[in-house]
C-alpha cells in the first residue's frame, strides 16, 4: 500500500513538471512583456502552441533520415525523465535513486546529442551552424555544471539531489564562499543551457546568432511540439534544481502525508514564480553578447566552479 | 585445467599463423583462419570467463621447459589475468567474425593473415606470463606482429613513415620495461614474477613506477609518448586497427597494473599523483586532437589516447588511495579504471569495425570527402550511433557508468591527506569533465559529417551496405554496450576479485539490489540504475509517441528543405568537419595548438577566390621529438668518424676503454 502510494507520488511528480513547464515558459514571456510595457501574450499561449502543433501535419525535408524523426521523441523523453528525477515539491521519491546529481546532468548531454545530430541530418547549413555552436556552448557548460555539481557533493557528502536538499537544510552547512561561487556558477550555466539571453535568444529568428532555434529550423508539427515541449521542461529542471538546492525550505519529504504534499506544492509554485520573475529581469535588462564571447562567459562559470572545488579540497580538515 | 586450455588455444593460433604463410594465396584462406581465429577466440573467452568468475584466488600456474635453460617459461592465471584474457578474446572474437566479411575484400591476403593469429596469441601470451623474460619475449612478438599488420599495405603513402615511428616507440618503451624488471628483480636476479613479489621492495621502486609508465604508457598512448598511435592505428586493416586500440592498448594497461599493482610492493602517494596527472592530461589533449582530426580512423585512434587517460586517471586514484590505507576508495577508483577498460574495448571495437565499413563501402576515410550515409548504410550507421553514444559517456550505455565511477572516485579524494594532491585532484577532475563533454562534441561532428546531411562525393552517394559478417560482429558489439550500460552492476560484481586480490578491498555485491541499481559506497551517498533509466526512457518516449499518433496528427509530407527559405542545392554548403570544430578551435586550440587563421581575400574587383589557412601545431611533436631527432642525427654524424680510423687508433681506444671501466670497478667498491 505504502509503495503504492510512493508510485501514485512519483507519477505525479512526472505528471506535475510536464504540466507546469509551458505555464512556466509563458509566465516568463508575460512577465519580460510587462516590463516593455507591452499587453505579452496571455499565461497559456504555450499550451495552444503545442496543441496546435501537434494538429498540423509534419513537413519533413526530402532527405531527413530516420535519425531526423525518432530524435524529437528521444530528445523529449530524456528531457521529462530529468526533469522528473529532480526533486520538485518532495524529496526522496521513489525512484531518486535510480539517477544523482551527475546522471542527470549526463542525460540533459543525450538530449542535446540526439538535437545536435538532428540539427545536420538534413544538411543545410544552419542546421550545421547550430549544431556546431550549441556543442561548442555545451563542451564549456557541461564541466561547469559538473564542478557545481562536485562543490555541492563534497558538501553534503553525496551525489544524490535529495540527501543534498536535506543536508542543506541541515545545521552543518551555513553560508560558506563555495556555495556563493557554486550558486553563481549554476545560474550562468543555466542560462547557457536554456538559450536565454546574453547566450542567445529564445524569440529569435532569422539571426545569424541564433543557436538553439537554428537546429530545429527544420522541424514541424508535432516533432517540433515535442521538442518545444523538452525545452520547456528544461527550463523547468534548472529552476527546480536551483530551488531545491539553494532554496530547499518547505520541500515535503516522501512519506510526510497528503497535507505535506499540498503545501510543498504551493510553497514550489511560489519558487518558481520568483525565479521565473528574476529571470525576466534579468534578460530585460541585458544584452545579447557576440557568440564568440559566450566562451569568455561559460569559462567564468567553469572557473568559478572549480574555485569552489577547490576550496573545499583546501579547506577539509581531516 | 583452464591454464592448459588456453594455452592449447593460443599454439592453434599459432599454429594458424603458421600455415596461413603457406596457403595464404589459396582462395579459403581468408574463411579458415579467421573461422579458426573466431572458435580459439570463442573457447578462450569462455575459459577465461569461467575462470574469472570461478577461480579462487592464487590461480593456477604452470612451467614450459623452453626459454631460458634455468628459467624456463612460467605462465599463470590469476583474477587480474582472467579479466585482462576476457577483453582479449572477447576483442579478437568479434575481429575475427569482422574478418571473415571484411577480409574478402582484402588485396594482399598474404601480408594479413599469417600475422593476424599471431598477434591474438601474442596479446594472450603477454596476460599469461608469469616471468619477466617470457613477459618482455611475448610483449615484443605483440610489438612485431601488430607491426607486420600496420605494414601490411606499406605502398599507400605516410604508411611506411608511420610503421619506422611504431618500431622505434615500441623499442624505446620495451627497453624501458626491460629495465624496469631488472631493478625489481634485483642483484640476485630473480626473475620469476613470484621472486619478485617475495623479494623486498627495490630500493629504486619510484624508478621502476617512472620506466613502466614510460614503457606501458608508450604502448596505451599516454601523452607525450602517443604520437605513433594516430599514425599506425588507423593504417592497418580495420580489424586489426580495432584489435590495437581496443585490445593492445588494454594489454599496455595490464602490464602497468601488473608491474604497479602487484609487483612493486606498496605504493607512495607521489605515485598516484604523477600516473593520475598524465591521465587527466592525457585525455583532455587527446579529445582536442581528435577533434581537430577529419581522417574517421585516425580521430577514432585520438579517442583510444583520451579513453586510456581516463583509465589511467582511475589507476592513479586507485595508488594513492592504497598509499593512504583507504582500501574501499582503492577498490572503487581501481574498478572504474577496469571497468572502463572493458568498456573502451567494447565500443571502440564497434567504432573501428563502423569505420571499416565506411571506408569498404566509399574507400575513404576522409570525413569530408563522406555524408549521407544513414540511407545507404542505416545497419552501419545505427551501429555507429549507438558507439558513438557510448564512448560519448551518455545514458544509459555503458561509457557513462565506468565514467560515472571515476567521478565517484575523485569525490572521495578531499580525504587524502597531501596537499599536492589536495590541488591536484580537482583540476584532474575538471579535465576529466572537460573531456567528457568535449567527447560528445567530437562524435558529433563524427557520426554527422559522415552519416548524416547530404553525399559530398559520388562515391558516398554510391555506397551499399556492408556484409552480414561485419554486421553481425557490429551487433553483438552494441548489444554488449547496452547490457554492460543498464545491467553493470553483474560486470562489477565479475570485477571484485580483482580489485580484491590488487587492492585488498572490493566494492559491495551488487546483484541484489533493487532495480539492479549500482551503490559504490552507500545508498544515500551516491548511486544509478542504468535499468530503470532505460525503461523510464523508453516508457517515455513510447507513451509520447502514442499519445501524440493516436490523438493528435500523425499526417507527414515531403518536400524541399526549408533552411529559412534559401535552400542551397549544392551539398558543398554543408558544415564539414573542419567547420563544425571551429568554434572549439576558437575556444581551446589557439592556446593548446598555438592555431593561427590566415584569410587571404582578393583585392577589391579581383573574382578569384577568398581563401582561409588554418595553422596547428603539435606541440608534443615540435618540444620533444623534434629536437631529440635533431640530436640523435647530430651525435651519429659525429660518431661517423670513429667507424674510419686506422688499427692503431682502435688499439688505443680499447685500452683506454679498459683503464675507463677499472677505475670505475675500483672506485665502486
Amino acid at each position: 500500500m505504502a509503495i503504492a502510494l510512493e508510485l501514485v507520488v512519483q507519477l505525479g511528480q512526472m505528471l506535475v513538471v510536464l504540466a507546469l513547464a509551458p505555464l512556466l515558459t509563458g509566465y516568463v514571456r508575460k512577465v519580460k512583456a510587462r516590463l516593455l510595457r507591452r499587453q505579452g501574450p496571455p499565461l497559456l499561449q504555450p499550451y495552444r502552441d503545442l496543441l496546435r502543433l501537434v494538429r498540423k501535419e509534419v513537413v519533413l525535408a526530402q532527405n531527413a533520415s530516420w535519425l531526423f524523426r525518432v530524435a524529437p521523441y528521444l530528445i523529449f523523453a530524456t528531457t521529462w525523465v530529468a526533469a522528473a528525477l529532480v526533486p520538485t515539491f518532495a524529496t526522496g521519491l521513489i525512484f531518486s535513486h535510480a539517477a544523482d546529481m551527475i546522471a542527470i546532468v549526463a542525460l540533459l548531454g543525450s538530449a542535446r546529442f540526439m538535437l545536435a545530430l538532428a540539427g545536420l541530418d538534413v544538411g543545410t547549413s544552419f542546421g550545421g551552424i547550430g549544431s556546431s555552436r550549441e556543442m561548442m556552448i555545451a563542451s564549456l557548460a557541461e564541466p561547469a555544471m559538473l564542478m557545481v555539481v562536485f562543490t555541492l557533493s563534497l558538501l553534503a557528502g553525496s551525489t544524490q539531489l535529495s540527501s543534498i536538499a536535506a543536508s542543506m537544510q541541515g545545521p552543518g552547512v551555513g553560508l560558506r564562499v563555495s556555495l556563493a561561487l557554486a550558486l553563481v556558477g549554476l545560474i550562468m550555466v543555466a542560462i547557457a543551457e536554456n538559450a536565454r539571453i546574453p547566450v542567445d535568444n529564445p524569440a529569435t529568428h532569422l539571426e545569424l546568432t541564433m543557436v538553439h532555434e537554428a537546429m530545429i529550423l527544420e522541424y514541424s508539427g508535432r516533432h517540433l511540439a515535442l521538442i518545444e515541449a523538452a525545452s520547456h521542461l528544461k527550463l523547468l529542471l534548472y529552476i527546480s534544481i536551483i530551488a531545491c538546492v539553494f532554496v530547499p525550505w518547505g520541500t515535503a519529504v516522501s512519506g510526510q502525508g497528503l497535507g505535506a504534499y499540498v503545501a510543498g506544492l504551493g510553497i514550489y509554485a511560489a519558487k518558481l514564480a520568483a525565479a521565473g520573475f528574476m529571470l525576466a529581469v534579468f534578460e530585460t535588462v541585458i544584452a545579447k553578447m557576440r557568440v564568440f564571447r559566450v566562451s569568455d562567459f561559460l569559462g567564468a562559470a567553469l572557473m568559478l566552479g572549480f574555485l569552489a572545488t577547490l576550496l573545499l579540497f583546501v579547506s577539509r580538515v581531516t | 585445467m583452464a591454464l592448459q586450455g588456453l594455452l592449447w588455444c593460443i599454439a592453434t593460433l599459432l599454429g594458424t599463423g603458421v600455415a596461413a604463410i603457406a596457403m595464404a594465396r589459396h582462395r579459403s584462406a581468408t574463411t579458415l583462419v579467421y573461422g579458426v581465429a573466431l572458435c580459439a577466440c570463442m573457447i578462450a573467452l569462455a575459459i577465461a570467463g569461467w575462470s574469472l568468475l570461478a577461480l579462487d584466488s592464487p590461480g593456477e600456474a604452470l612451467t614450459l621447459p623452453v626459454g631460458l635453460p634455468w628459467l624456463g617459461a612460467h605462465f599463470r592465471i590469476d583474477a587480474l589475468a582472467a579479466f585482462f584474457l576476457v577483453v582479449v578474446n572477447l576483442g579478437g572474437a568479434t575481429a575475427s567474425l569482422y574478418g571473415l566479411g571484411y577480409g574478402r575484400h582484402e588485396e594482399t591476403p598474404g601480408r594479413v593473415l599469417p600475422f593476424y593469429p599471431a598477434f591474438l596469441a601474442g596479446m594472450n601470451l603477454v596476460v599469461l606470463a608469469d616471468d619477466a623474460f617470457t613477459f618482455l619475449f611475448t610483449w615484443e612478438f605483440m610489438s612485431l606482429s601488430s607491426w607486420a599488420l600496420v605494414m601490411a599495405h606499406h605502398r599507400r603513402p605516410g604508411n611506411a613513415a608511420a610503421g619506422y615511428l611504431y618500431l622505434l616507440m615500441a623499442s624505446f618503451g620495451t627497453l624501458a620495461l626491460l629495465l624496469a624488471f631488472g631493478l625489481l628483480a634485483g642483484p640476485a636476479g630473480g626473475y620469476a614474477f613470484d621472486a619478485i613479489r617475495s623479494a623486498p621492495t627495490a630500493s629504486l621502486a619510484g624508478v621502476v613506477l617512472v620506466l613502466a609508465l614510460v614503457g606501458a604508457g608508450s604502448k596505451a598512448g599516454l601523452v607525450p609518448l602517443h604520437v605513433w598511435l594516430p599514425l599506425a592505428h588507423p593504417a592497418a586493416p580495420s580489424h586489426v586497427s580495432a584489435l590495437m586500440s581496443g585490445v593492445m592498448t588494454k594489454v599496455a594497461v595490464y602490464g602497468f597494473v601488473r608491474i604497479v599493482f602487484d609487483l612493486l610492493g606498496p605504493p607512495v602517494w607521489w605515485w598516484g599523483g604523477l600516473v593520475a596527472l598524465l591521465g587527466g592530461v592525457t585525455a583532455f589533449m587527446g579529445v582536442l586532437y581528435a577533434l581537430m582530426e577529419h581522417d574517421l580512423k585516425r580521430l577514432l585512434a585520438y579517442h583510444t589516447v583520451e579513453n586510456i587517460g581516463i583509465i589511467f586517471i582511475g589507476l592513479g586514484l586507485a595508488a594513492a588511495f592504497e598509499a593512504n590505507e583507504m582500501p574501499g576508495a582503492a577498490a572503487l577508483g581501481l574498478t572504474a579504471a577496469l571497468f572502463h577498460v572493458f568498456n573502451h574495448s567494447v565500443f571502440k571495437s564497434l567504432l573501428f569495425f563502423g569505420a571499416g565499413a565506411v571506408l569498404t563501402a566509399t574507400g575513404e576515410r576522409d570525413m569530408e570527402r563522406l555524408g549521407g550515409l544513414i540511407h545507404r548504410m542505416p545497419f552501419t550507421a545505427f551501429a555507429f550511433l549507438i558507439g558513438s553514444a557510448a564512448i560519448s559517456a551518455l545514458p544509459p550505455f555503458n561509457g557513462f557508468v565506468s565514467e560515472w565511477l571515476t567521478f565517484q572516485a575523485i569525490l572521495l579524494s578531499p580525504a587524502l591527506p597531501q596537499w599536492l594532491l589536495k590541488f591536484l585532484v580537482p583540476a584532474i577532475g575538471a579535465l576529466l569533465a572537460l573531456s567528457a563533454a568535449l567527447a560528445a562534441a567530437c562524435f558529433v561532428k563524427a557520426f554527422g559529417v559522415s552519416f548524416l546531411g547530404r553525399p559530398r562525393t559520388e562515391v558516398a552517394r554510391d555506397a551499399a551496405e556492408t556484409d552480414r559478417w561485419s554486421l553481425a560482429s557490429m551487433f553483438v558489439l552494441v548489444a554488449l554496450c547496452l547490457l554492460a550500460g543498464i545491467l553493470p552492476g553483474y560486470f562489477i560484481d565479475a570485477l571484485a576479485p580483482v580489485s580484491q586480490a590488487l587492492a585488498g578491498a572490493h566494492l559491495p555485491r551488487q546483484e541484489q539490489l533493487d532495480w539492479l541499481t549500482i551503490v559504490p559506497i552507500a545508498q544515500s551517498r551516491s548511486s544509478y540504475s542504468g535499468l530503470l533509466l532505460f525503461l523510464f526512457i523508453a516508457l517515455a518516449a513510447g507513451v509520447g509517441a502514442e499519445v501524440i499518433h493516436r490523438w493528435a496528427s500523425a499526417a507527414t509530407r515531403r518536400s524541399a528543405p526549408w533552411d529559412c527559405g534559401f535552400p542551397d542545392a549544392s551539398p558543398v554548403t554543408q558544415y564539414t568537419a573542419g567547420s563544425f570544430s571551429q568554434p572549439i578551435r576558437r575556444v581551446f586550440g589557439s592556446v593548446v595548438f598555438r592555431a593561427r587563421e590566415e584569410v587571404h581575400m582578393p583585392p577589391p574587383g579581383d573574382v578569384s577566390a577568398a581563401r582561409m589557412h588554418v595553422r596547428l601545431h603539435d606541440v608534443p611533436w615540435d618540444v620533444l621529438y623534434v629536437p631529440t631527432a635533431k640530436l640523435v642525427s647530430f651525435a651519429a654524424e659525429r660518431l661517423n668518424k670513429v667507424q674510419f680510423l686506422t688499427i692503431r687508433a682502435y688499439l688505443t681506444l680499447v685500452f683506454g676503454a679498459l683503464v675507463v671501466l677499472l677505475i670505475v670497478l675500483a672506485v665502486w667498491q
